[in-house]
């Protein structure tokens, strides 16, 4: 029995000690992180060339991100390691303090903003560019942008109150079509996402019952039918399943030419979605300096009403001064130069409004209480 | 002289022919010293220095495998702490309501267990009712009926669907599967068996019967495989014996083989089942993800593990990834009852004695 014990002492000690170490090496990033200071190196000496920035977050602008940083590589050698694991994942990192910047399509909660600032100071939410959400639809002989909705309606449906495409609501607004006795398929997504975040954040600003039923999340309760993993998943389902309604971002229902709705926007105006409508939802409306605003149901008469911002998350006070002038260099070039490159991989590009208010964001960014750039 | 002096003789005197073989060249230079002494000097040396080897590794491997089995045991005691630690929010938040309720509210923070537990167990158990006389019928014709030629080939190719992965299998479902179900299946199951509360409501084509009939196409291979292997297992003289007693073929199958191997059957059921329960990425293509619960095959409804890979990445707070860990801590602990109630069965059925024979 002695021999037994002695014989299994060393090798759980052993086991216990690579686990521990092990566990240690997982943990120490993060730990020896001097507060203060996210993702700093440990060079301190005076601005030794930069040669990459990490950053991760939301999936949405990934294409273009991927674009843009390669792009930047080509004129400048810096290299820019971006990891599209989500927005939720994107703010949880930046408040680790593990990346450089975080991206997200959705504006930080407060208690998660407060999470951020008591680690490392306040944080900014710097806009790139926008994008639009597109109602796709499963209608035989209903071709795209002919199907007209409004705000409260799209509610009714998404709330399962109005469940049949000839319902006399539906109807009154098209008065041309013929519209089939067809029960409504409701599709959403079934993962947490930012396109959800922005649909949901329009369908609360245009009906209350659903700000009070169902809410504003990357993931809601859905009183819906279907859920759907991804833009894809929700263009698979409405493809295949007569008299389904869905929605996905814009750039992937014009990439497989799916058909939309003209969607009435708040001046009245039936909008189907464009890039242009997206960059108009943000002209002729006022836009605070922190640029954290939704841009839902903007009031602009050509704006499409489903559209919104994805951000890059930066802390004001940047703990190493190298990387943090890379980095607002980054921003600068990305809210100016790279604008050319968002219209092509169908993001809309920035209004100027949007743009100059970026651009005293950037102009804010600090190591040790200085600037680190001037324009 | 000790009793240990005498067998570590008797060792190297057994051994020293072979010794003398690997010490090599020399050995068999030395021809004719050899026939002068039965016994030469150099062989046991290097017989020692062989038990000498020997025995350092006999005496490290012990442990380093014990170091390695003990690291299993710690990885899944990490698991279980690790579960536990971050579903801690949930549990202090929602106790045992969390397994009664039904709202999943990720706005108001409001989080219950049941549909996915209830999406879980039933997707599974829509799985098994079509897997098993599937996979145990085309197991006693690969085992028992089919003639050796089709054997081999039959068998490798059952095992061909299991090395499909699931995400295939998951696409193949969503846009083949799922729109036969929509229109031949649930349209007819719906006309004819409409009054049974199981096939209401309209044919979406996603929902319980698609992942069950996914599940079930996903868990025969491993069922056929294993019980295939368990009714191989059965000695030919149980066979030889019914026979000889003028019993048909059916008859020998049936009062013969599967009793006699009825805890493997039974063990690939369970691989089958656990592996329904875990399976993540096929069913949240074909299930339509709703967090309801309803009687009706028809509805979309979800289950624990895709509920977790659906919202894992994009929850924020506390409580709502907190209940997601606990849902995976739910997950965890029907897994284990499954294997438990296996292992009972399994012993139970192997101590009772066969009847029928």
């Amino acid at each position: 029995m002695r021999k037994l014990l002695r014989n299994l002492v060393t090798p759980v000690l052993l086991a216990i000690a690579l686990v521990t170490v092990l566990s240690a090496c997982s943990t120490s990033p993060a730990q020896t992180t001097p507060s203060g200071s996210p993702a700093s190196s440990t060079t301190t000496t005076s601005t030794p060339p930069v040669s990459s920035l990490n950053g991760a977050g939301a999936t949405f602008p990934n294409p273009l991100y991927t674009k843009w940083f390669d792009e930047y590589f080509k004129l400048t050698g810096i290299k820019i390691n971006y990891q599209a694991i989500g927005s939720g994942g994107g703010i949880q990192q930046i408040t680790a303090g593990t990346v450089d910047f975080g991206a997200s399509d959705g504006i930080m909660t407060p208690e998660q903003q407060a999470k951020a600032e008591a680690a490392f100071g306040p944080i900014l939410h710097i806009p790139m560019t926008s994008g639009a959400v597109a109602v796709i639809y499963n209608l035989s002989g209903i071709p795209s942008g002919q199907l007209r909705l409004n705000g409260d309606i799209l509610a009714q449906i998404y709330l399962k109150k109005i469940t049949n495409w000839n319902d006399s609501r539906i109807k009154a607004l098209n008065p041309g079509l013929n519209l089939p006795d067809q029960p409504i398929a409701v599709v959403h997504r079934s993962d947490g996402s930012g396109t959800t975040y922005i649909f949901t954040n329009y369908l609360s600003k245009v009906s209350d019952e659903w700000k009070s039923a169902v809410g504003n999340a990357t993931s809601v309760n859905w009183p819906g039918d279907i859920g759907a993993p991804g833009n894809a998943g929700i263009a698979g389902q409405v493809k295949q399943l007569p008299g389904s309604i869905g929605y996905v971002e814009l750039a992937y229902a014009r990439q497989n030419n799916l058909p939309w709705i003209s969607l009435q926007n708040a001046t009245g105006n039936y909008v189907e979605p464009s890039l242009s409508g997206t960059t108009k939802a943000a002209e002729g409306i006022p836009l605070p300096d922190d640029m954290k605003i939704m841009i839902t149901n903007s009031t602009n008469p050509e704006a499409y009403p489903i559209c919104g911002f994805t951000w890059m998350l930066v802390y004001v006070n940047q703990p190493d001064k190298a990387k943090g002038t890379a980095l607002a260099n980054m921003l600068w070039w990305a809210i100016h130069d790279g604008q050319k490159f968002t219209t092509p991989l169908d993001y809309a590009p920035l209004s100027e409004d949007a743009v100059k208010k970026a651009e005293n964001q950037i102009l804010s960014l600090k190591y040790q209480g200085q600037p680190l750039i001037t324009r | 002289m000790s009793k240990n002096n005498l067998e570590r003789r008797i060792w190297s005197e057994g051994k020293t022919p072979y010794s003398a073989f690997w010490a090599g060249g020399d050995n068999l230079k030395s021809d004719k010293t050899c026939e002068t002494t039965p016994f030469p000097i150099q062989p046991a040396k290097s017989a020692a220095r062989i038990r000498r080897v020997r025995s350092i590794g006999d005496r490290i491997f012990p442990r380093f495998t014990l170091i390695l089995a003990v690291l299993v045991l710690v990885i899944l005691v990490g698991i279980i702490v690790i579960l536990f630690l971050d579903a801690m929010p949930a549990i202090k938040q929602f106790g045992l309501s969390f397994f009664g309720s039904t709202d999943w509210d990720p706005v108001n923070e409001r989080f219950g267990a049941l549909p996915a537990i209830y999406g879980t167990l039933l997707s599974s158990f829509i799985g098994l009712i079509i897997a098993i006389p599937l996979s145990i019928g085309a197991a006693i014709f690969l085992s028992e009926l089919a003639p050796a030629w089709i054997r081999s080939p039959a068998s490798f190719l059952v095992e061909l669907l299991a090395a499909i992965p699931s995400v295939i299998i998951g696409l193949w479902g969503l846009f083949i599967l799922v729109p036969f179900i929509r229109h031949p299946v649930e349209s007819w199951l719906g006309d004819k068996l409409g009054f049974l509360p199981l096939f209401q409501g309209p044919p979406f084509g996603v929902g319980f019967l698609a992942a069950g009939i996914i599940l079930a196409i996903m868990i025969t291979p491993i069922i056929t495989a294993v019980s295939r292997d368990a009714m191989k297992a059965v000695p030919d003289t149980q066979r030889e014996a019914m026979y000889a007693l003028g019993a048909t073929r059916w008859e020998t199958i049936s009062r013969a083989v599967l009793p006699y191997c009825r805890s493997g059957l039974i063990g690939a059921v369970i691989l089958g089942l656990a592996r329904a329960l875990g399976e993540t990425m096929a069913v949240t293509m074909v299930i339509g993800n709703s967090y309801k619960m309803t009687a009706s095959l028809f509805s979309p409804g979800t289950t624990i593990a895709s509920k977790i890979a659906s919202e894992f990445s994009e929850a924020s707070g506390e409580i709502f990834i907190g209940s997601l860990v606990e849902l995976a801590l739910v997950l965890f602990v029907i897994t284990l009852l499954v294997n438990i109630i296996a292992r009972l069965l399994v012993w139970r059925l192997t101590t009772v004695k066969v009847e029928g024979i």
